[in-house]
């Protein structure tokens, strides 16, 4: 159609209306070739040298990668991964489905109420980590907090406690996210149809039930898609590490991208720095290649 | 539009509903109340109580200490963010222009390429971009931080304007262009002025990612080109010294405060844009 009309009157004039928009465009596509396709290649490459302090270009083969898989501290990252994804995903989208469900039933001041769940998420995950890290205080935090009201056998020592202080990252990123969640599935709930429910309640149905069994299932899209945003948010997770735990007690609670970034440019190991930017990059497409396609899939049926 | 169950709750159920709402607020509320508490009080009076405890005399001194520490960083922030936000969402708006209305071969394909970059983990490109930086020059440089957040901001700003644009009928366009309307009239006088809604959209998201961002501040800046972000975590995890926590938490507001600021005035946006990236990005 834009030729069409274009190619009425050929003049000049006419033909750089016709550039125009490709003009415009070629930056962008210059940056995104460049910038993210470009770079990605050249990471990938990267991780096939043997570069530590600078970059160099002698093949390593898979070299790399075999010391990724042989570095205790990668898995240490990786287990924490999954651990932290999980519980920060799964405790998100319960406290996000359950205050969803609750404020959805005609709630005075709703939207008053909801401004305060959701505002964690306009805060930097730095801001987010250093506010939790004090209230996480052994000895001055909640620890000493809930001792002083009388508590107590209290004792909240986690951020210090190798082994459980991927749950003080946790606490910290659902208090973050999990009103984001909230915000998505209320925005959802407000497009199921009334008169669905209204059936189920003339067919004697109890409102729990109706909410588990027909509105809750017609938010599938909803729910892959926080599915989506919650693990690419856990994927990426650095600046709350940093912030709250460097990575410590030792590198008990490192994450990938932590390890990434120390190894990189702390450690002078850029080949396998790479190796692990790659292996965060197969994971998000692990996740994203799925959800893709049955987003298209639906889109094709629909 | 809401549903309409209000009548068939039994009031027992709709006290418990309003109390699991309130706790749920004030568990929301808590980190941000001990910050402010800790921030207005002294050393001491923070050892001999707790974190909710008034303080014994409100005193402003860790503001003042505070922001003596990270205020030449506060602006590296503002100098960061300003051009870079301006530039990636005018960027943005002429992407999405093209991409919707004036669409080419390969324009869709470029489009899918794009979106990539919504989730692309920055990881896979700070070791080239870094490279790069510092072959223009620019490492270490606010103008680098800026170059960079314009860059790796394009896919969102470009996905929020294309996809306003693409339900504005094409009629509206054809009709301005066999008058003769030339692409940028066109994006002047009729696309441009019904944009308000997502320019706000895209100048909050981007606000708030770049402002918030760490990332890039700590692997594209040193020393005195650092954003609040960095110097905040620089701040709070040092071991030199005694720990002052009402300094720290007295920070941490101020780098909080611009983006909370914001949505507060403009939450609207914030969660459209939240929404619009989130279920599309």
């Amino acid at each position: 159609m834009t030729t069409a009309t274009a190619q009425l009157r050929a003049s000049p004039l006419d033909a750089l209306q016709r550039w125009l928009p490709k003009l415009v465009l070629a930056p962008s596509m210059f940056i995104v070739l460049v910038g993210f396709y470009g770079y990605i290649l050249w990471t990938f490459v990267l991780s096939f040298t043997t570069s530590t302090f600078l970059p160099t270009y002698k093949w390593a083969g898979l070299a790399q990668y075999a010391r990724l898989f042989d570095n205790d501290r990668w898995w240490v990252a990786s287990k924490n991964l999954v651990l932290f994804g999980g519980l920060f995903i799964a405790i998100s989208l319960v406290i996000g489905v359950v205050l969803a469900v609750l404020l959805d039933q005609r709630i005075r001041r709703e939207g008053f109420i909801r401004t305060l769940y959701l505002y964690p998420m306009a805060l930097s995950m730095i801001v987010t980590g250093t506010a939790w890290k004090w209230l996480l205080n052994p000895g001055m935090g909640l620890d000493k907090l809930l001792r002083d009201w009388g508590w107590e056998g209290f004792r909240l020592d986690w951020l210090i406690d190798p082994d459980r202080v991927v749950y003080c990252l946790v606490i910290a990123a659902v208090w973050q996210a999990s009103g984001f969640i909230m915000a998505m599935f209320l925005a959802g709930l407000r497009g199921v149809d009334p008169s669905i429910i209204r059936a189920a309640q003339i067919d004697g149905a109890s409102l729990p039930r109706i909410y588990w069994r027909v509105v809750l299932p017609s938010l599938r899209p909803v729910f892959f898609s926080s599915l989506m945003i919650l693990s690419h948010i856990a994927i990426k997770s650095f600046d709350l590490v940093a912030a709250m735990t460097a990575g410590g007690p030792g590198y008990s609670s490192d994450l990938p991208a932590m390890f990434m970034y120390s190894f990189t440019f702390s450690r002078g190991q850029m080949g396998m720095g790479s190796a692990s930017a790659i292996l965060m990059l197969g994971a998000i497409l692990a996740i994203l290649v799925p959800y893709l396609y049955s987003e298209l899939r639906s889109k094709r049926h629909a | 539009m809401h549903s309409p169950l209000e009548k068939a709750l039994p009031s027992p159920s709709r006290i418990a509903i309003h109390a699991v709402l309130l706790l749920a607020v004030v568990l929301y509320l808590v980190p941000l109340v001990v910050m402010l508490l800790t921030s207005f009080k002294t050393p001491e009076d923070i050892s001999t109580g707790n974190l909710l405890s008034w303080p014994a005399v409100i005193t402003g001194i860790g503001w003042v200490k505070a922001w003596s520490t990270v205020s030449g960083y506060f602006w590296n922030s503002i100098m960061i963010t300003v051009p870079a936000v301006l530039i990636s969402t005018a960027i943005g708006a002429l992407n999405g222009y093209v991409l919707s209305m004036w669409r080419f071969r390969g324009s869709q394909l470029f489009f899918g390429l794009l979106l990539f970059g919504c989730f692309l983990p920055f990881q896979t490109v700070l070791l080239p971009a870094s490279f790069t930086l510092g072959k223009l020059g620019l490492a270490s440089t606010t103008t680098g931080l800026v170059l960079v957040h314009v860059v790796y901001g394009l896919a969102f700003t470009t996905l929020f304007f294309r996809n306003f644009y693409v339900s504005i009928p094409d009629a509206l366009v054809k009709a301005a262009r066999l008058d003769g309307a030339g692409f940028f009239t066109i994006f002047r006088r009729i696309i441009l002025p019904m944009s308000t809604p997502i320019i706000m959209v895209c100048l909050i998201w981007q606000f708030t990612q770049i402002w918030n961002d760490f990332l890039f501040g700590v692997v594209f800046s040193s020393g005195d080109s650092q954003p609040i972000t960095v110097a905040l975590n620089n701040l709070v995890n040092t071991s030199t010294g005694a720990k002052e926590y009402n300094v720290d938490m007295a920070a941490a507001m101020i780098a909080g405060l611009p983006t909370l600021l914001v949505y507060v005035v403009a939450g609207k946006y914030f969660v459209r844009g939240l929404t619009a990236g989130a279920v599309k990005g």
